[in-house]
């Protein structure tokens, strides 16, 4: 367990609910679901949640902090909206779940091997460098996110696309030696480290 | 009409070379075909989509988008900002949303960005191209300009999620969206009645992360487009594009299929219906040759 983590669990105790609503984006609607299950059914990715929305919002409610937070159920959001424009309450649910995946990340205790969590680090990382998608380092960060043996795996199967998006010109080796930037990183690596900074100071555990 | 100006937030995935390109391609020679005047929001940066959640907290994530704003707010004063991909367009709606409805974030943000000298009000308004062509142009002057109708091509509207939810296009459901509908019809082709996947979700990036539960989506999508009679589905956003035109070839594999569905950009139709060529149209970018629109723009 990572002491940032101890540390919530030591100042909220027992009120996960609470915890949520102080520290998780959005997590102040939580309490206002109904338990309906239109998000659930709405999903695209439904069935393959562990713990679909609806659920996870009366997980919170009852206290049920490790199997919320270390569930890989959020990581399965597309951003698809259908929960949100759906709920009776209208909750912003994609948000709420984008709001736990992070919280659970930034506390050290989100599933390590869920593919998306990891693709959505490598995504944040690979645009923060240069300010703009390097979509050609993205794509093989991608690939080699879990290992060089499955690396090389997954570039074969992906080769013919690959080479369809080259000779479309959709994809450059350009990108390996430099590629789209913008022209004041710095400036805009500035904003963000503040803005860390800024939101470190509201969420006592974050950014440790 | 008289010339119309924005401020112009293109985004990652339309440079040069980038996996949208084409779009960026078509979307020019539309816009100069409607006197369209997109003005670039000077050294813009990405907004992180929806996926960069797991390293961005929600106020660095916020001030990406506010960084845009502030900049074209500077540079591009009294135009609306126009974005042509639905992430793009999405992720600067709900950043100004957010900061308007809460100041504490607003002073915040502000903060951060004045790291780099820069403030932001968030009073532009923000747009996807689509709604500008609706809405500022409307479908009778779009019609006006048609050269060569689409006679006899049948398309599937595929409208996606993020440019119809949760904001959507004035005046249209969520559920059943018409304008792609009758963007199709407004440039002569037949568009499909009732395709029932209009509005589902291809799986966003986690096509890249999730591959064989978003190609079960998207092969889903594609086959509804064939039961409906298509010849080829048109979509307003690039991840949708993209991912319902890559992976054909993994879902013919998997699945015993035999797809080969074209996939092309509301853009590309137009400027090939207003009798721009093959290039202008961005057309040598598709992957799944679009072959009936290659003939007509080459008569």
């Amino acid at each position: 367990m990572t002491d940032a983590n101890q540390q919530m669990v030591e100042q909220y105790r027992n009120n996960f609910l609470r915890e949520v609503e102080d520290n998780v984006e959005e997590g102040e609607w939580v309490k206002m679901c109904m338990q309906c299950g239109v998000c659930s059914g709405s999903c695209p990715l439904g069935p393959h949640w562990d713990h679909p929305p609806q659920e996870l919002f009366m997980m919170i409610r009852a206290g049920k902090r490790d199997e919320v937070l270390q569930s890989s159920s959020m990581w399965m959001c597309t951003s698809c909206y259908n929960c949100i424009v759906r709920c009776p309450r209208e909750l912003p649910i994609t948000h709420i779940m984008h709001g736990l995946a992070h919280y659970a990340k930034r506390l050290g205790i989100a599933p390590k091997n869920q593919p998306t969590h990891k693709f959505a680090q490598l995504f944040w990382n690979n645009l923060v460098k240069t300010g703009r998608v390097n979509e050609l380092r993205l794509g093989l960060s991608l690939y080699f996110m879990n290992g060089f043996g499955e690396g090389i795996k997954t570039s074969l199967k992906m080769q013919k696309i690959g080479l369809g998006m080259l000779m479309t010109k959709r994809l450059t080796p350009m990108e390996l030696i430099g590629g789209h930037k913008c022209k004041d990183a710095r400036g805009l690596q500035a904003i963000l480290k503040k803005a860390e900074e800024l939101e470190a100071a509201r969420i006592p555990a974050a950014g440790k | 009409m008289a010339k119309k100006s924005y401020s112009f937030y293109p985004g990652c995935s339309s440079q040069k070379a980038a996996s949208a390109s084409n779009y960026m391609v078509s979307v020019d020679s539309m816009c100069k075909t409607l006197d369209i005047e997109l003005n670039e929001i000077p050294d813009w940066n990405c907004c992180s989509a929806s996926i960069g959640y797991a390293g961005g907290g929600e106020l660095p994530r916020l001030a990406l988008s506010a960084r845009n704003m502030a900049i074209s707010e500077q540079v591009n004063p009294g135009q609306d900002i126009v974005a042509t991909c639905a992430a793009c367009w999405l992720a600067t709606k709900e950043t100004q949303e957010r900061l308007h409805d809460d100041s504490k974030l607003m002073a915040e943000t502000n903060e951060a960005l004045a790291t780099a000298g820069l403030k932001v009000e968030g009073n532009q308004k923000i747009r996807h191209m689509v709604e500008v062509l609706i809405e500022d142009l409307g479908y009778e002057e779009l019609g006006k300009h048609v050269k060569k109708p689409l006679d006899g091509i049948k398309i599937a509207g595929y409208v996606g999620c993020q440019t119809n939810r949760p904001f959507g296009i004035d005046g249209e459901s969520y559920e059943n969206p018409k304008y792609l509908d009758k963007l199709v019809e407004t440039m002569g082709a037949e568009p499909v009645e009732n395709y029932d996947k209009k509005v589902s979700c291809c799986g966003g990036a986690l096509a890249f992360s999730e591959p064989e539960k978003s190609q079960a989506l998207i092969k889903d999508i594609i086959e509804s487009a064939y039961d409906g009679g298509a010849d080829m589905i048109v979509t307003p956003c690039p991840v949708c594009q993209m991912n319902v035109e890559v992976y054909q070839d993994h879902i013919n594999q998997k699945y015993k299929t035999n797809f080969k569905m074209p996939v092309v950009y509301y853009s590309t139709l137009m400027s090939v219906a207003y009798g721009g060529s093959g290039k202008d149209a961005g057309l040598d970018g598709q992957i799944i040759k679009a072959k009936q629109l290659e003939e007509i723009a080459s008569k």
